[in-house]
């Protein structure tokens, strides 16, 4: 077993094997949509490029709640932010058509100006608290969002706005199918590299912020927010920059799904998602960046797979019993709760909460 | 102005009430630079609320504190910081799931500038500057004796060693006085002995101490001067032995029965 770990460690320090991992991770990552597009069909596809959106959202929330500790219940409004900003400057709504390059950027700063503005009010309040007020402010953003086609209608109310511009580079966009050299390259393989690229531009700035001064400020400010400001530590100015950056992260992904789905309406950001943007990061492994990931990949492809549910019912047992659409929801609650028992610290837990989980030290307890 | 005085901390009547208790009462004192100051009296006398006034915890009700010539009663504990105070605590806060090195590497916040720009970018400048971060880190830790603990998360360390870190961290944030609430609270002899050599040695490095303590040897034989409060009002002030032999002093520590 030791030799095992101790030929790995080997493995991982070598620089050209080192190099050899991250082109096989790279091939296989460019594969990989065709590759389940063949084996497994093209909705699963789709399921991976909703998985990459949420795993900019999980690495958005894992900034807020992971990085400061601020528990936020209302982190979908980001998201819905950011797809209404997209949705209301490139679709005929006002017949609008901004160039996604604009859009995108300006998709993260509105969302990051919406975190300043949950952050500002919030400054004081900690855990339960803050939790309570964030989860009103992401109602608020979505029932504004469902009322705002009167007098004047904006965001045309519950209908919600549709044929959304697709990402488009001149004449080439990417809701279309387009054949390259016998490729069939399908809207859901363009936008899957797309989803790809910002999920690991994300993954990037998470890891790198981590590993900072500002990061280390946010832990500082989760650990013991007394102490972080005795020992010099603006804790207003960086919480708000927590929920300005993590808001950001949402900002984008909300405007990749707007074009992704060419239709966006309220009903798409309710406090069920919000929730389950949390449940991934805290499932996943809170504070660590591949948790997220992973939790992010998971629990959006969980739900997808028990649809085979009913099918294997029939197979197996020859008859449906329990409905799947039932079952599908008792088996994802289940292995929630199952996964919360078994490994409280998250699938692949940072290295903190393994040890804050290990008996070690409550933040701003020690012993 | 602020270098040519000899005072470095002057605290003006500050009063400061918790409903109807005066946890302060007009309390006066004034820190020279260079010296170990003493602040010493009974539970519940007002030294730890004292500490908090002059570290932007709370906002005094009356009177000021000037630091190196400038007024920073008022001031939020980080700008304080910024100002060169440092502080620890008396129950022990660590940020307990980082490790001895990380703590000491906030501690260096407040002198180092990168930010998001330079946290993703991680430019040339940036990368110096996180370089310098953990050595000067690591010198601290060093320096107070704890590291080979580097890589252990604060919580997991014994109980003196906690006490050490969290006087390399505020030593990270390069104060002009370091205010340390009860630091040989749980010592043993020979700790209490090492703790003195390295109070020595931070103040011979040019950091003016201001210092809770209960143990009376300790600040006797360590202190220049000494203040004793007792319920939230400056009883005596002066030369370690003289106050000792002040009767107001003995009075409120023995209640007056030997007196």
């Amino acid at each position: 077993m030791t030799s095992a770990v101790g030929r790995w460690r080997q493995w991982r320090d070598d620089p050209w094997l080192r190099r050899l991992g991250y082109c096989a991770v790279t091939a296989a990552l460019i594969a990989l949509p065709f590759v389940v597009d063949a084996v497994l069909g093209r909705a699963w596809v789709r399921i991976i490029d909703v998985a990459l959106l949420f795993v900019l959202l999980g690495l958005g929330l894992n900034i807020v709640v992971g990085f400061a500790g601020l528990l936020d219940l209302g982190y979908i409004a980001f998201f819905a932010v950011g797809a209404y900003s997209y949705a209301l400057l490139a679709s005929p709504q006002f017949d609008l058509h901004w160039s996604f390059l604009v859009l995108l950027p300006l998709g993260a700063f509105v969302a990051g100006a919406f975190g300043v503005l949950l952050g500002a009010p919030t400054l004081r309040l900690r855990g339960d608290y803050l939790a309570i007020v964030t989860l009103g402010f992401g109602e608020i953003i979505r029932i504004f969002l469902n009322n705002l086609n009167r007098p004047y209608n904006i965001t045309n109310g519950p209908q919600g706005i549709t044929l959304i511009d697709p990402l488009a580079v001149g004449e080439f966009a990417l809701n279309r199918s387009y054949t390259i050299a016998g490729f069939t390259l399908a809207p859901v393989h363009s936008y899957y590299f797309v989803f790809l690229a910002c999920a690991v531009a994300s993954i990037f700035i998470s890891l790198r912020l981590e590993d900072s001064r500002i990061g280390r400020a946010w832990i500082a400010i989760r650990e013991d927010e007394l102490a972080a400001g005795a020992m010099g530590i603006n804790t207003r100015n960086l919480k708000l920059l927590a929920f300005a950056m993590g808001a950001s992260f949402g900002g984008v992904a909300g405007g990749l799904f707007a074009s992704f789905q060419g239709f966006v309406s309220p009903e798409s950001f309710a406090l069920l998602d919000s929730i389950m943007v949390l449940c991934m990061v805290v499932l996943g492994g809170m504070g660590n960046v591949g948790g997220v990931v992973l939790g992010a990949a998971l629990l959006t492809a969980l739900p997808e797979a028990l649809r085979y549910a009913g099918p294997l019912q029939k197979a197996w047992l020859g008859e449906v019993y329990v409905d799947p659409s039932d079952l599908r929801m008792l088996l994802f609650g289940l292995a929630l709760v199952l996964m919360m028992l078994l490994r409280p610290a998250g699938l692949w837990p940072s290295t903190m909460r393994r040890r804050e989980l290990a008996g070690g030290g409550e933040p701003g307890a020690v012993r | 102005m602020p270098s040519g005085d000899a005072t470095l901390l002057a605290a003006r009547s500050l009063s400061k009430r918790f409903g109807g208790l005066a946890a302060l009462d007009e309390v006066s004192l004034a820190v020279r630079r260079g010296e170990i100051f003493g602040l010493i009296g009974p539970n519940g006398a007002g030294k730890t609320t004292l500490f908090n006034v002059l570290t932007g915890l709370y906002p005094p009700d009356a009177g000021e504190c000037l630091f190196d010539g400038e007024r920073v009663s008022g001031l939020k504990p980080y700008r304080i910081a910024a100002r060169g105070i440092a502080r620890t605590f008396q129950n022990i806060r660590l940020f307990a799931n980082m490790s001895a090195l990380e703590n000491v590497m906030v501690g260096r916040h407040v002198r180092t500038r990168a930010g998001v720009a330079g946290a993703v970018l991680r430019g040339a400048a940036a990368r110096a500057e996180e370089h310098g971060i953990e050595r000067r880190a690591f010198e601290l830790l060093d320096y107070v004796g704890i590291a080979a603990r580097a890589a252990q998360p604060a919580f997991g360390l014994a109980y003196g060693d906690q006490r050490r870190l969290e006087i390399a961290r505020a030593l990270a944030t390069e104060p002009k006085l370091l205010a340390l609430d009860e630091p040989a609270a749980g010592m043993n002899a020979t700790e209490r002995a090492e703790l003195a050599r390295l109070l020595t040695r931070i103040r011979a490095g040019g950091i003016t101490l201001l210092l809770i303590e209960h143990d009376v040897k300790l600040v006797m034989g360590l202190c220049d001067r000494v203040a004793v409060l007792d319920y939230g009002r400056k009883i005596a002030e002066g030369d370690p032995a003289a106050v000792q032999r002040d009767p107001a002093v003995i009075e409120a520590y023995l209640g007056g029965a030997l007196a």
